[in-house]
């Protein structure tokens, strides 16, 4: 599901407040940069709106939001629909006890973390993120919230990357988006 | 450096919001190292309410003074920021460590108990004249607020306040913020809080706090 496709009126705004920067970090890569966005009040309160609208009444209490740029969108959409927000972050930088999930990158690992007790059995939760790519940092995020008994209700991201197919690694999960970018 | 504290100002002497964001803080004996009582502010991000609270004080604060950028250090700056922003109309600019903004950057050094960090701000995301404030959850010795403040300064910006959810009344050795006022909501508890109620099942106290001693 996309807001691309469904052609709301405040997606052309949007998309044209983002950024591509080419072979950042690396040659070859053409990084999609929402800070451009961010500098733009009504297509950032925009895109805030456009999760809101979906999200709101869905009796969700949970929104999870994946470092650094998920902390940016996931506040504003939790607040307005009035769920609490829990950070998932790199290993070493939330200070409680926490469940660790390991993901493998294009070279190497990485590590997902969520403290203890933030998020109790059967709570509906959404998983926030700026973009996603091939998958799979939202896959560990969603296997953390599945790990304490919360249900994934959906994956929200501002930006897709449709040809990395992160869509199919989401283990049949929903995911909505604002825009794609081939 | 001038430093106001939420519950010493007008209006909000004896604000029951004021307690209850306070109460909501987690407090993590130890860590990162042995002596720092962490002030754990993702237990306030778990309870709608304070969370709700913490944004609208600040939004009240800032509706009315005109400004047009808010800045937030990474990364939990980035959790109040944004929401404070769009509640005020100002643009939202992170503040970032070195080497996560992918575009042209200025960059600020700033001084660590040991060794050096940076910061950094994509040129041309703040115009000189605008107006700024900077967010962060708590500020210890203001060196990363006043590296930030000097970031938008190098640009032409006015910083008008830095704000924060928490910071100590009294800071030994503290970083003068370059003449800016700072804003604070609570000042940091000291102790674990054992007797307290868990926040939403999150424990507030460890089983060893009873040999701590304060800091």
């Amino acid at each position: 599901m996309s807001a691309y496709r469904d052609k709301d009126p405040r997606i052309h705004g949007i998309q044209s407040k983002i950024r591509v920067v080419p072979d950042f970090p690396k040659p070859g890569i053409m990084f999609q940069d929402i800070t451009t966005l961010l500098l733009d009040p009504k297509a950032f309160k925009d895109t805030v709106d456009l999760f809101v609208e979906r999200y709101k009444g869905k009796n969700i209490s949970v929104v999870a939001g994946i470092e650094a740029r998920g902390f940016i969108f996931g506040p504003p959409i939790a607040l307005e629909i009035g769920a609490k927000f829990v950070p998932l972050r790199k290993p070493k930088k939330l200070p409680g006890k926490v469940i660790s999930e390991e993901y493998v990158l294009e070279y190497g690992r990485d590590c997902l973390q969520m403290h203890v007790g933030a998020v109790e059995p059967g709570e509906r939760a959404l998983v926030v993120d700026d973009l996603i790519a091939t998958g799979g940092t939202l896959c560990a995020a969603m296997n953390l919230l599945e790990r304490v008994g919360a249900e994934v209700v959906e994956c929200a991201c501002v930006i897709e990357l449709p040809d990395l197919k992160g869509r199919e690694r989401l283990n049949g999960k929903p995911l909505y988006v604002l825009v794609e970018s081939h | 450096m001038e430093k106001m504290f939420a519950g010493d100002q007008n209006g909000l002497q004896g604000d029951p919001r004021l307690k209850a964001i306070s109460e909501a803080i987690r407090v993590v004996p130890h860590f990162p190292k042995p002596g720092i009582m962490f002030q754990d502010i993702t237990t306030l991000l778990l309870d709608h309410k304070c969370f709700k609270d913490t944004v609208d004080i600040f939004v009240d604060r800032y509706r009315d003074m005109a400004i047009s950028v808010v800045a937030g250090v990474e990364a939990r700056g980035f959790m109040f920021g944004p929401s404070v922003a769009l509640a005020i109309g100002a643009k939202f600019v992170p503040l970032r460590k070195p080497r996560k903004l992918p575009g042209e950057v200025i960059s600020e050094a700033y001084v660590l108990e040991y060794g050096t960090d940076c910061l950094e701000m994509h040129v041309g995301a703040v115009q000189p004249g605008e107006r700024a404030l900077v967010i962060d959850d708590l500020v210890a010795t203001g060196g990363t607020l006043s590296a930030a403040i000097r970031l938008l300064e190098r640009v032409g910006a006015e910083v008008v306040e830095c704000a924060c959810v928490v910071g100590l009344r009294e800071v030994k050795g503290q970083h003068r913020l370059n003449g800016k006022p700072l804003y604070i909501l609570v000042e940091p508890r000291q102790q674990t809080n054992c007797s307290a109620p868990s926040v939403n099942g999150v424990e507030t106290c460890r089983r060893d706090d009873v040999y701590l001693s304060a800091t």
